[in-house]
């Protein structure tokens, strides 16, 4: 039993270097472990949200409906984990659709904004894990890219908390490469499905130039991202978006319901329209970028044959007998390009049917969607009777008997 | 008094003699069952012996022959034959001492799994020849010769420890408690020593009170004053030393503490110095165990510690210093665990010795800063009484805080510039000592004033001795004063070059001076670590990096280790840097490959050569997996770095020739950082790769090779994800059989089933193939890690640690086999992990983070089984009570999982 050492370190560091090496290797390798199992769970959990996404027939359950559970949103993130068709599959459903303007809603003024759509490819953008990505409509990824978003480009040393990630609606505009953002979907982490498109747009004017996002490009933020002027709907704000100056081709107008929510799908508390002021893609075009002479529309082919739109329930606009879908080598499922014959739509108690469609072939592979009916139906007018911009100046003419029931409601309060 | 305690003294009477006693042993003649005979398979063994110890090579070889056969061929006469030759006192003390460290051997070994079926092998051997050995081993506690005695008492505590355990051997104590009734001195003495190391080996646990009391009292007899030979009191004190951990309940009753306590003081003041420093031993150890109950004593212990630190020889003095040390260590951690904001009447069993004693011991440590010897700094291993006295004024400075700077003030300033090279020494190093513990607040000022100072010491003090402490004072200033936690910033734009230029003029001094201002050079790039985008370091690198590379260079960087500094901090340098030097680190990538590709290509080297390119290799290794960390998490850089990504492999792999496990592991360390910066792409190295990676999950001996291999695995699983699968059934062989070895380091295992998991969720439903493997060896880990009583806090690391693991496993297989048509494959273990979870919730003693992984495995097999599993899930607790206390948690992510679990249950029952 000798003498026990009592020697303590000396004008040393307490812990080697290697050590040190070791530990910080193992905490990279935990972090990592858990990102990809909370990834995993994240996507997971976003199609569970959306396969228990209750059926929107009736009515009552739009509330339900209209707030998907945040889950949704973080998925957006960790989809990006999909790759290829699943990828494109599920981003495809992630944009609120606008449907088209077939009538003017109600309160045009008060309930809702009104915003030129710059001409280019909507797109959704998630800047994550120090990285930007962007995917088209059909859930194809247009680019990689580092960017000023929130965790949108590996500019520190480490990728910031994997919860800022920032997700944003927006079409790219190529003439000036620019991504001008029309919705922001998430914020740093925070979602913004389940807001107001009041308290979104006001967020998206308040944060989005605070990152920089909105500078020139440069090394770390290789396309610069801009925001469009968005206009209450009252008649100045109508004639701003419609001919006032803007730094992008315009391709019609947007109208955004102020109280609604981000919807993922088709809404028609989003309406698009146009005319051949405002859009030179007011009429449809075909491949080679010309006005067919008659009206097209891609139609979903069902198992019975149907034919029908992208609607939920769907509309349907014709069918297939079984043994041209079997000689045409045909599947149900395909999306199938018809003519429209001179006369074959007609509308009836405000309603568009279909009686001569003619097959002309497969659509673009490409397509996640057949058309959509309020497009169907757009296109059908605009080549009819195109519900104009008088009309829609005509709808907001000021109604003062009713604001002021309003404001006399205002102030009994 | 229920219980018995032991008696000062006249105890004699209260041990019965059994019917063997050592005592009673003939002196002269051995017992006839110790000698060599036929009849007892003995065998003369004393001329092999002595053969085995010749210098003449070839003999000894043959000699260590002879006796591995005799082992191999007849354990029994082999052991009994060592035990008579050790028993036996016409023999020579060489053959005899050999004999018994051949013994030792045969009972104990360093290596766990070693050492196991060493007991087996005693455990099974005949009782007959146990018990021969034993008595002769006993006997031979009596002989007159040291030598024997003293290994005698070694092997008996070996045999105790395996024996004590087992209820076997139960006479031992009564029987060497007997001996020290003896007259005869060197038996008692031998007596003690034994009994101290017995106290050593075996576990407080196996001893009953009674025997512990008898224990305690002989030994405390032999202590006492009045026992006249100084080898055993000596032998005693000694033994009290190991015996302190079973006198327990000693400690509880006052009058035998008190009794212990005197006569350990006193034996603090005997005239024979190695008493007097076993004695401080005792102190030392008394005041770590029984902390708490030493507020009566402390009075009289000062005195008698600050007369050994005046007056005494130095390893007393040392041991005495060391006492004040052990305090602050018990004191710092008390109040570190309790925090500092506590109400007066809280619980916080701390008795503030330390600050009590302060205006004492401050100047009495002061005064051992004085006592420097020569060139200590150039020596590895020196400790002497100044190094001692600042240590331990740097832990009193981390237990008082604030308090101890007006009482050490007036010394550096009386001090700091006096003519004599050891008074300006002690008032830097008193200086340097209580920069940790007191607040910036208090500190910061005093500092602003020092560093100019300091940094003109460094540059002209004409001592090195001075320049050494200098240097080190100014890494302490930046690592505890400077960095993003402090208000007031030490450096500012103004000094930041002069401190840089002054540091980097002193990495050209001699070397140990030259590594301590690595040292503070490494501080100071530390704390800017947090500095974001731009640092105000980076101006500078273009003169710190080749500063540094500079010294990795030097003909004498292997003196004082400055290699190794120079590369640590260059590391650190490259840790902190912001992206705006990414180009810089980027220039270094091309050097240091060719540095390593030069110690690669040296040929023919000496043994001595060898260690040092070993010692180079991995400290480039660890260097460049420092960048590649950084560069491949930097944007635009990492894209610029991937052309060298080919070459880099190319030199790890040739690294790998090295039989070195340090190397291998900073290489293997390496390789994980490139898998991760490279992504998918790292697959086309996946086949030369290949082989060393299987041959690091082989390494059990370096455990730490193999842990660092199954952490690389899991990155290349992240990286290559399917990719991987072409390799999954090499790496599936080797971690299944690591996991069933158990020469295999325990800690290696619990990440080993993450990596299992790691594995499945890379390769997904390609798993399958591997449940009939994986699923039972995690099920029988899942039973053994809630049915183990864990004894101690390690033992409850460890068990959560596996059940981490384990649950980890589960998750990535449910993750992996998500969406897959096999998935029903893995229904027949959901009751097994559903039981699993239900005890971990049950058992009420899982860590945190055990919680968040389990709670996430429930959510992934609800999710992955659906609802095949909704009726099983909803019978399990976990689904229920678990889940709810989940629910509610305060940790956010223990929060996140939980909810997660309850979305996918709620979707697999409602279904």
């Amino acid at each position: 039993m000798a003498p026990h050492d009592l020697r303590r370190p000396f004008k040393r560091a307490a812990i080697s270097d290697q050590q040190r090496r070791r530990e910080l290797a193992l905490q990279r390798q935990a972090q990592q472990r858990a990102d990809s199992h909370a990834r995993a769970r994240a996507l997971a959990s976003s199609l569970l949200a959306l396969q228990s996404q209750p059926q929107p027939e009736p009515e009552f359950k739009q509330e339900v409906e209209m707030e998907p559970p945040p889950a949704v949103v973080s998925s957006v993130l960790e989809a990006s984990k999909l790759k290829g068709s699943e990828a494109r599959r599920w981003f495809a459903r992630q944009l609120m659709l606008p449907e088209w303007m077939i009538d003017v809603p109600p309160h045009l003024d008060r309930d809702w904004y009104v915003f030129p759509r710059p001409a280019g490819k909507r797109c959704f953008v998630v800047s994550s894990n120090g990285t930007t990505v962007s995917r088209l409509r059909n859930g194809s990824v247009l680019h990689y890219f580092p960017s000023a978003l929130p965790n949108g480009a590996r500019i520190k040393g480490v990728s910031g908390p994997a919860s800022a990630y920032c997700i944003l609606d927006c079409i790219f505009h190529e003439s000036d490469q620019t991504y001008y953002v029309i919705d922001m979907v998430s914020w740093r982490g925070y979602s913004l499905y389940d807001c107001t498109t009041e308290f979104r747009f006001f967020w998206l004017n308040s944060k989005l130039s605070e990152t920089g996002a909105c500078n020139p490009p440069s090394t770390y933020h290789r396309y610069r991202f801009s925001i469009v002027p968005i206009y209450d709907c009252d008649q100045m704000g109508l004639h701003a978006a419609y001919a006032g100056s803007v730094p992008f081709g315009r391709d019609g107008l947007l109208f955004y319901n102020k109280h609604a929510h981000y919807q993922t799908g088709s809404t028609p508390l989003a309406v698009v329209w146009k005319d051949e002021h405002c859009s030179q893609y007011f009429l449809d075009t075909d491949n080679k970028g010309e006005i067919p002479a008659q009206q097209q529309v891609v139609l979903e082919l069902q198992d019975d044959g149907k034919l029908t739109t992208s609607d939920d329930p769907p509309v349907v606009f014709g069918s297939l007998d079984g043994e041209f879908v079997q000689k045409s080598g045909l599947h149900s499922g395909n999306f199938l390009r018809f003519a429209i014959k001179d006369g074959g739509a007609q509308v009836v108690d405000g309603k568009l049917e279909m009686c001569d469609i003619q097959y002309m072939g497969k659509a673009n592979r490409a397509r996640a969607f057949a058309d959509g009916y309020s497009k169907v139906f757009f296109q059908y007018t605009a080549r009819h009777s195109p519900l104009r911009i008088d009309d829609l100046v005509a709808s907001i003419q000021p109604h003062l008997h009713e604001d002021e029931k309003t404001t006399d409601v205002e102030m009994t309060d | 008094m229920e219980a018995e305690g032991f008696v000062f003294a006249g105890a004699a009477d209260r041990f019965p003699t059994l019917g063997y006693s050592i005592a009673e042993a003939d002196d002269d003649h051995n017992l006839p069952d110790c000698r060599p005979s036929p009849y007892n398979m003995a065998m003369e063994v004393t001329q092999i012996l002595l053969e085995a110890q010749s210098v003449d090579g070839s003999v000894r070889k043959r000699a260590e022959e002879n006796l591995r056969q005799f082992q191999e061929q007849n354990l029994p006469g082999f052991l009994l034959s060592l035990s008579g030759e050790l028993a036996n006192n016409d023999k020579p003390v060489d053959s005899r001492k050999l004999a018994g460290l051949i013994l030792k051997n045969a009972l104990d070994a360093k290596e766990q799994h070693r050492k196991n079926e060493l007991t087996q092998r005693w455990l099974s051997l005949d009782v007959a020849v146990k018990a021969s050995i034993k008595g002769c081993l006993l006997q031979t506690l009596s002989s007159p010769v040291p030598d024997a005695r003293s290994t005698a008492s070694q092997v008996i505590a070996k045999i105790a420890s395996i024996e004590l355990p087992h209820n076997q051997w139960p006479e031992l104590i009564s029987s060497l408690l007997s001996n020290t009734h003896q007259l005869k001195p060197h038996v008692k003495q031998a007596t003690l020593e034994t009994l101290g190391y017995i106290c050593e080996e075996v576990s407080p646990d196996v001893v009953d009170q009674v025997e512990v009391n008898n224990i305690l009292t002989a030994v405390v007899q032999g202590m006492n004053a009045s026992e006249g030979n100084s080898d055993v009191r000596l032998a005693a004190t000694r033994a009290l030393y190991n015996a302190l951990g079973f006198a327990q309940e000693n400690f509880t009753n006052d009058m035998e503490r008190d009794y212990i306590m005197r006569v350990v003081c006193e034996a603090t003041l005997s005239p024979d110095l190695k008493i007097r420093q076993a004695a401080f031993e005792c102190l030392v150890a008394i005041s770590s165990t029984y902390y708490e109950k030493l507020a009566a004593y402390m009075q009289d212990i000062f005195s008698i510690t600050a007369k050994a630190v005046r007056e005494d020889e130095e390893p007393v003095a040392l041991q005495a210093i060391e006492f004040w040390s052990s305090i602050c260590d018990e004191e710092i951690e008390i109040l570190d665990e309790y925090g500092t904001d506590f109400s007066a009447d809280s619980e916080v069993p701390c008795f503030y010795f330390i600050k009590q004693a302060l205006p004492a011991l401050v100047p009495m440590l002061l005064e051992t800063l004085l006592k420097q010897e020569e060139d200590q700094d150039q020596d590895e291993g020196a400790w002497n009484i100044a190094m001692a006295g600042g240590t331990c004024l740097g832990l009193v400075a981390r237990t008082v805080g604030d308090d101890i700077v007006p009482l050490v003030m007036p010394f550096i300033q009386e001090n700091i510039t006096k003519p004599d090279w050891r008074q300006r020494e002690a008032a830097t190093y008193a200086f340097g000592s209580i920069l940790e513990g007191p607040s910036p607040d208090k500190l910061t000022p005093i500092v602003n004033v020092a560093l100019n100072f300091m940094l003109n010491a460094l540059v002209s003090d004409p001592n090195n001795h001075v320049k050494d402490t200098t240097a080190w004072t100014l890494g302490r200033i930046f690592e505890f004063l400077h960095g993003s936690i402090v208000e007031t910033p030490i450096i500012t734009q103004e000094n930041c070059q002069h401190i840089l230029t002054v540091l980097l003029q002193s990495m050209k001094d001699v070397p140990n001076v030259a590594e301590k201002a690595c040292g503070a050079l490494f501080f100071l790039a530390q704390g800017y670590e947090d500095v974001g985008s731009s640092s105000p370091l980076s101006p500078f690198f273009p003169e710190i990096i080749p500063a540094l590379l500079t010294v990795t260079h030097r003909e004498d960087a292997g003196e004082s280790r400055l290699r190794t500094a120079a590369y640590e901090t260059l590391n650190e340098v490259v840790r902190c840097s912001s992206d705006e030097t990414a180009p810089t680190v980027m220039q270094l990538v091309p050097l240091i490959m060719a540095e390593l590709l030069r110690t690669l290509e040296m040929q023919k080297l000496s043994l001595e050569e060898r260690e040092k390119q070993n010692e180079l290799q991995g400290l480039l290794c660890g260097c460049l997996q420092v960048i590649i960390q950084k560069l491949g998490a930097a944007e635009p850089a990492k894209y610029v770095f991937m052309q060298y990504v080919d070459q880099i492999m190319d030199l790890f792999l040739r690294v790998f020739a090295s039989r070195n496990a340090t190397v291998h592991e900073e290489a293997m360390l390496a390789i994980g950082a490139l898998a991760y910066a490279t992504g998918s792409n790292f697959a086309k190295y996946m086949q030369g790769f290949y082989p060393y990676l299987e041959m690091g999950l082989q390494n059990f001996e370096e455990y730490q090779v193999c842990a660092t291999t199954v952490g690389v695995v899991g990155d290349l699983c992240r990286a290559l994800e399917e990719k991987i699968l072409p390799f999954c059934d090499g790496i599936m062989t080797q971690l299944l059989k690591d996991l069933s070895s158990n020469q295999l380091h325990r800690s290696v295992k619990p990440p080993i089933f993450s990596c299992f998991g790691d594995i499945a969720l890379a390769i997904g439903e390609n798993f399958e193939k591997y449940l009939i493997y994986a699923m039972p060896m995690l099920q029988s880990a899942a039973e053994l890690s809630v049915h183990v009583a864990a004894a101690d806090d390690e033992m409850i690391e460890y068990t959560n640690q596996l059940r981490n693991g384990i649950l980890e496993a589960y998750s990535g297989i449910f993750q992996g086999f998500k969406s897959s048509p096999k998935t029903q494959l893995l229904m027949p273990y959901a009751p097994h992990i559903l039981q699993f979870l239900d005890s971990l919730y049950r058992k009420k003693d899982m860590d945190e983070a055990v919680m968040k992984t389990a709670i996430g495995v429930l959510g992934d097999l609800a999710d992955t089984l659906g609802s095949n599993a909704g009726a099983l899930i909803n019978q399990a607790v976990s689904s229920k009570d678990f889940l709810e206390e989940c629910l509610s948690s305060d940790d956010p992510l223990i929060k996140e999982s939980a909810e997660w679990a309850k979305l996918a249950i709620a979707r697999a029952i409602s279904v």
